[in-house]
């Protein structure tokens, strides 16, 4: 099928977690070959996705680590607290 | 990115280690959450949207998760049920601080229905690791993050920030997987657009280009 711009658009997310149909795969595919403007659509979302997901783009705060383990031999001191199986 | 989560704990019988902990191993918890301080970290941050809200409400989400660990059924995995603990401590986090009303996480925002076209930009196939050395790019995406509506900020966090598959991030929010999906879609689309000035573009502007835009 002859897809345009607005329909590979639609699928842009599906499309990158391959979770599209293999015949709707095939057609996107087709429409990119000579489109460069939904190749350059689809090639700018995936890479924000990985810069997105880059460690440093959310960075822990410095300590954070420590803090939450130091909180949590507290909480684990205190028998009170500790989990039973229920 | 999604790997992550599956490779550093791939190798653990966390089953085992939880068995343990509730048979009074307690200081194995240290080990067992090793693995997800980030993920809860980043699905706290993306609700409270500041560093100390989200340092605090990320302390608490591993207590709690601790006090009732013995209430986990092993029916989903144990990182989708400390995501939805987070998720939970945040909301409440935010619910004290009262900011809630301007934005709600639960609300569908107007226009759901409406489509949202992506940004048309020349090209951007060559973004290198190295471009987030530019601090103003790592700011410029954690805002863009920061402003999407509450539904699609919580979605995007769970599915591609901490890594959740789809049938996750629907349990986790207690939504249907379909509505995962077209969410997402909307995020990443609201994402793009958003992003896509701060996009240094490597192919030179040819001329009469914009002028074949489909939209123009």
């Amino acid at each position: 099928m002859e897809l345009n711009c607005k329909h590979v658009w639609a699928h842009i997310s599906d499309y990158i977690d391959d979770s599209v149909a293999p015949e709707l795969r095939a057609d996107i595919e087709r429409h990119l070959e000579h489109c460069e403007i939904c190749s350059a659509i689809l090639d700018s979302t995936r890479n924000i996705l990985v810069l997105t997901g880059d460690d440093r783009t959310f960075e822990l705060p410095v300590g954070y680590s420590e803090r939450l383990h130091e909180r949590l031999a507290r909480e684990l001191a205190n028998e009170a607290n500790a989990p039973t199986k229920s | 990115m999604k790997s992550g989560e599956a490779t550093a704990t791939a190798d653990r019988d966390e089953a085992g280690l939880i068995a343990r902990i509730l048979a009074g191993e307690k200081e194995l918890f240290h080990e067992l959450i090793r693995p997800y301080e980030r993920m809860v970290y980043v699905t706290v941050f993306a609700i409270v949207r500041n560093e100390t809200d989200a340092e605090d409400s990320a302390q608490d989400a591993m207590v709690n998760a601790y006090r009732h660990l013995g209430k986990f059924r092993g029916e989903s995995k144990f990182s989708t049920w400390l995501a939805t603990i987070a998720m939970n401590e945040g909301r409440q986090k935010l619910r004290k601080l009262k900011r809630a009303k301007e934005d709600s996480l639960d609300e569908p925002v107007q226009g759901e229905e409406q489509e949202i076209a992506p940004a048309p930009l020349r090209d951007w196939r060559e973004i290198p690791l190295e471009a987030l050395e530019r601090k103003e790019l790592r700011e410029a995406l954690r805002s863009a993050v920061a402003e999407l509506p509450g539904i699609y900020r919580q979605i995007f966090t769970l599915r591609d920030l901490d890594g959740l598959k789809v049938a996750e991030t629907a349990a986790a929010l207690g939504i249907n997987e379909n509505m995962v999906k077209v969410r997402l879609h909307r995020a990443r689309m609201m994402l793009q657009k958003r992003l896509v000035p701060f996009l240094k573009t490597t192919a030179p502007a040819r001329k009469g280009f914009w002028g074949r835009m489909p939209w123009s």
